[in-house]
């Protein structure tokens, strides 16, 4: 006979969760100054500008959770390893997580929905890449063959594992920017997207010109006053140009995609970028335990995937299939959002996302919707600069948004935002928040 | 800080040839007894008895008059500057001597300060201090009382330039007989806090106060520190939270780090705000009343230097300072208290500097700007007086910090050694002065501008 349920088995109520603030170091051009600062570096000079802005030296939290996409094999434990060189309570627990660029924000849903069942009381998510102090590998060959002498019994065995090494097999594997299944770039992958949408040239430097404005814009407002701590003599994003055009931009050679046809620049792409962000999440009684007001609540979210390999769909259109999803599971429509966080991997990510879903057929065919979910106000779009500004130190970019948009909409009195996040292979993660 | 000039001037030769070595002062230590030595309490004024009681009640040896034929082991020592050894036996010396002369009315009661201040301070210890004890010539009206009075600043000045190693004399110019005051005043002077203040004046008035904790005085406070990354601001950050205080860490952006850093080592909030911003006075003290409730204690050090002569200097340089240094305070102030977030016996302590009160070549902008602050100090403190609000500064002078290391080395020697402890404070020095001015048992210490500069030359 089974033993009764306990009370909290039969019916869990779950929580609240709200976004309390958050934590980026500067983000910086790849090989620039923080060529030297590793990951673990990175991720512990955002925590502990977090847990300064928030009075939480020595305190327990419930749990921290991050991760890297470019990550060392050194680094499997590169959270707890963090949050030991941090200034938080050393029996702080913490766990690793990764999904490509979708890594921050899905770190973030992970501790959300701890805190709505009760199972944690707060705790931090945060992300980090650094596209300069990348991993090299052994080449597979001479990994084979060191593990082979490893497991020799005898020297004759040994040698003969080693012999097998050829010369060319010491040449080191460099980390490439390719998609393992097809070998193709991000860039290349929504180069072809891009095209069959027929995005336009001007249309995406138009996009990469009002990133770099309202980024610039938000840094001159003091934006950022509480969203950024200045690391290793940087204080603002070193990719931010605030006077660039869309004239400049038009200036810039394609680098993606072929011929006459190729749109996509480095102005209208994202650069390989170094960072890391942090993001502070609780329930309202914690929060009020800590005099700390929510920025906004974490209401719901939504992960997708396509088929990218097999299939005919564009490796970055996952979120167009995440967000209806969202929609359904929240009764709204794509128009009852008041900001929206559309992450630029590229300029040419956000305008077939917002093209897709204005098609009907993509809709109906694709999406399985009778109506098209429409277009969205422009001017609510990216409000305070986003990847292609900012940069995108891959992990870290949910960070950033995340708290970006929480604190938008605490400064705006309320209002409803949307983030959609973009991933390797193939994945989009989104996510909803209030206030 | 030490360069190549310290050391050689430091070194065992340099000692031998009769160079004059700084003395390595004597530094406040939490818990530790306030003098390491007996204390003579002697002049007959109004305040000995209460005094001596309560350096008893601290378990410090008090002797009301002093002997100065008791057995000592070697009588050359003292004010003259002679050879002290280093295994000097401190227990056969005087801790300190404080002297209250208050109840001096004639010319002739000054001759107390010959008769008994001459053999004691043969007898100083190493880093002993002498505080003189008078009245506020302010609340006397006979012109010979308040001569009489008056010549003790004189007289407190002169022995402040007599004492070597270390020793330091300062005079406290009570209100009538309101005695907590004098207690607080006395308390700081006889620590190791005001290591580095010499040769200072300090009036208390009737103001009751008293400090809950001994060890952790500001216990329960909430203090806002600006200009807290680096430097002095950082110290006087590090030194609030050691008495008790909550900080809350402010400082400029581009200074994010370091601050988080403060911090988090004091286990404070950092608040990166410019404080010239509009929205500065708004956003610091909403950051306090939401996280903290209340600001009990603002110190307003965030200050900069962009020296240049006035023949040359131009719009941004003069601009830059007067908003940083003066225009900032102003503001901040209004802001905290227009919203009400400062409650009554809250405090108010603005840093200045010794270069608003002499002037300082190719520093017009900068010493404007510190004058001004003691302006502030001036006219606030009697406005918010009904409030038992205090409003003070401390003037730094040569403070050892990164940015006097980039003085040229001529002019660095010389503001570092003409002064009469010959040697350059350190930040610490100027964090403990204003910790003590923001202490609960500081209330009758309202008004004043504290040097902390080792009795420097400049502005004397």
């Amino acid at each position: 006979m089974a033993a009764p349920a306990s009370p909290r088995a039969a019916a869990r109520d779950t929580r609240r969760v709200a976004v309390l603030g958050g934590n980026r170091i500067p983000f910086a051009r790849a090989n620039g100054p923080y060529a030297l600062a590793s990951n673990q570096d990175m991720l512990t000079a955002a925590v502990d500008g977090l847990v300064a802005r928030f009075g939480l030296a020595g305190e327990r939290v419930g749990e921290v959770v991050a991760g890297a996409v470019l990550k060392h094999s050194a680094d499997f434990n590169l959270t707890r390893e963090t949050v030991l060189g941090s200034r938080l309570h050393p029996t702080t627990p913490a766990y690793d997580v990764q999904q490509a660029c979708g890594t921050g924000l899905e770190a973030a849903i992970l501790v959300a929905n701890k805190i709505a069942l009760g199972q944690i009381d707060s705790g931090i998510a945060g992300g980090v890449d650094s596209a300069s102090d990348a991993p090299i590998a052994v080449s597979e060959g001479l990994r084979q063959g060191l593990l082979a002498a490893n497991r020799a019994k005898s020297t004759a065995q040994r040698l003969k594992a080693l012999a097998s090494i050829r010369p060319t097999q010491l040449i080191p594997a460099i980390p490439q920017n390719v998609e393992p299944r097809t070998g193709l770039s991000m860039g290349e992958h929504m180069a072809q997207t891009a095209a069959q949408w027929g995005i336009t040239r001007e249309a995406q430097d138009e996009l990469a010109a009002a990133s770099h404005q309202h980024l610039a814009a938000a840094y001159e407002r003091g934006f950022f006053d509480d969203l950024v701590t200045a690391y290793l003599g940087v204080s603002k994003d070193t990719t931010l140009r605030p006077d660039t055009s869309t004239e400049k931009l038009a200036a810039l050679k394609p680098v993606f995609g072929k011929g006459e046809g190729a749109t996509m620049t480095a102005g209208n792409s994202t650069p390989l970028t170094d960072g890391a962000s942090a993001v502070l999440l609780g329930t309202e009684e914690w929060a009020a335990e800590h005099h700390l007001t929510p920025l906004a609540w974490f209401v719901d979210a939504e992960t997708a995937a396509v088929d990218y390999v097999h299939g005919d769909e564009g490796m970055l259109m996952a979120p167009a299939y995440a967000v209806p999803r969202l929609l359904a599971r929240n009764g709204l429509s794509l128009q009852d959002f008041d900001f929206y966080e559309i992450h630029e991997a590229f300029a040419a990510t956000v305008l077939t996302t917002l093209a897709a879903w204005e098609d009907p057929d993509f809709c109906r065919g694709r999406l399985g919707v009778d109506e098209p979910l429409g277009s969205i106000d422009r001017t609510r779009l990216n409000v305070n600069g986003s990847s292609l500004a900012a940069g995108h130190p891959f992990a870290a970019t949910g960070g950033r948004i995340l708290a970006s948009l929480a604190k938008q909409l605490s400064e705006a009195g309320g209002g409803r935002g949307l983030i959609s996040i973009c991933a390797a292979g193939g994945q989009g993660v989104v996510a909803i928040l209030e206030a | 800080m030490t360069d190549l000039f310290s050391t050689i001037i430091g070194s065992s030769v340099a000692r031998r040839v009769g160079v004059p070595q700084p003395t390595r002062l004597r530094r406040y230590d939490p818990g530790a007894p306030l003098c390491e030595a007996p204390v003579l309490v002697a002049g007959g004024g109004r305040f000995a008895d209460g005094i001596a009681g309560w350096l008893d009640g601290l378990g410090i040896t008090t002797i009301r008059a002093f002997d100065p034929q008791a057995p000592e082991p070697d009588g050359s020592h003292g004010a003259d500057g002679s050879g002290r050894s280093d295994d000097d036996d401190t227990a056969a010396r005087l801790g300190a001597v404080v002297l209250d002369l208050s109840e001096a009315r004639d010319p002739g009661d000054l001759d107390a300060l010959r008769v008994i201040g001459a053999p004691a301070l043969r007898s100083l210890a190493r880093n002993a201090r002498v505080v003189v004890v008078g009245t506020d010539p302010s609340t006397l009206t006979e012109v010979s009382h308040v001569a009489t009075q008056r010549a003790l600043e004189g007289a407190v000045r002169s022995i402040g330039k007599e004492l070597r190693h270390g020793a330091t004399a300062n005079l406290v110019l009570a209100h009538r007989d309101s005695s907590d005051g004098v207690r607080s005043a006395a308390e700081f002077l006889l620590s190791g806090r005001s290591a580095y203040v010499d040769g200072q004046v300090i009036r208390v008035d009737d103001r009751a106060g008293a400090n809950p904790d001994a060890v952790r005085p500001l216990a329960g406070k909430v203090a806002v520190v600006t200009g807290a990354a680096r430097g002095i601001g950082a110290e006087i950050a590090r030194v609030m939270a050691r008495d008790g205080a909550t900080v809350v860490a402010v400082d400029v952006p581009t200074a994010g780090d370091s601050l988080a850093a403060v911090a988090n080592e004091i286990r404070g909030t950092a608040l990166q705000v410019d404080v010239t911003a509009a929205e500065a006075g708004r956003r610091i003290v909403d950051h306090a009343l939401s996280r903290h409730g209340a600001i009990d204690i603002v110190v307003h050090n965030a200050g900069i230097t962009r020296d240049k002569l006035l023949v040359n200097i131009d719009e941004s340089r003069w601009g830059s300072v007067m908003a940083v240094n003066l225009r900032s305070i102003l503001q901040l102030n209004e802001a905290i208290l227009e919203r009400g977030a400062m409650p009554d016996d809250g405090r108010i302590v603005c840093v200045a500097s010794i270069a608003g009160i002499a002037g300082n070549r190719g520093q017009t902008n900068y010493g404007a700007s510190k004058a001004g602050v003691i302006g502030v100090v001036d006219a606030l403190s009697t406005q918010l007086r009904p409030r038992r609000i205090t409003v003070n500064a401390v003037a730094p002078g040569f403070i050892e910090t990164d940015m006097t290391a980039r003085i040229p080395f001529a002019t660095r020697e010389f503001g570092r050694r003409m002064n009469s402890l010959q040697q350059g404070g350190t930040p610490r020095d100027v964090a403990e002065t204003i910790a003590w001015l923001a202490q609960p048992g500081a209330a009758a210490v309202t008004g004043q501008v504290v040097r902390v500069c080792g009795q420097s030359l400049l502005g004397a």
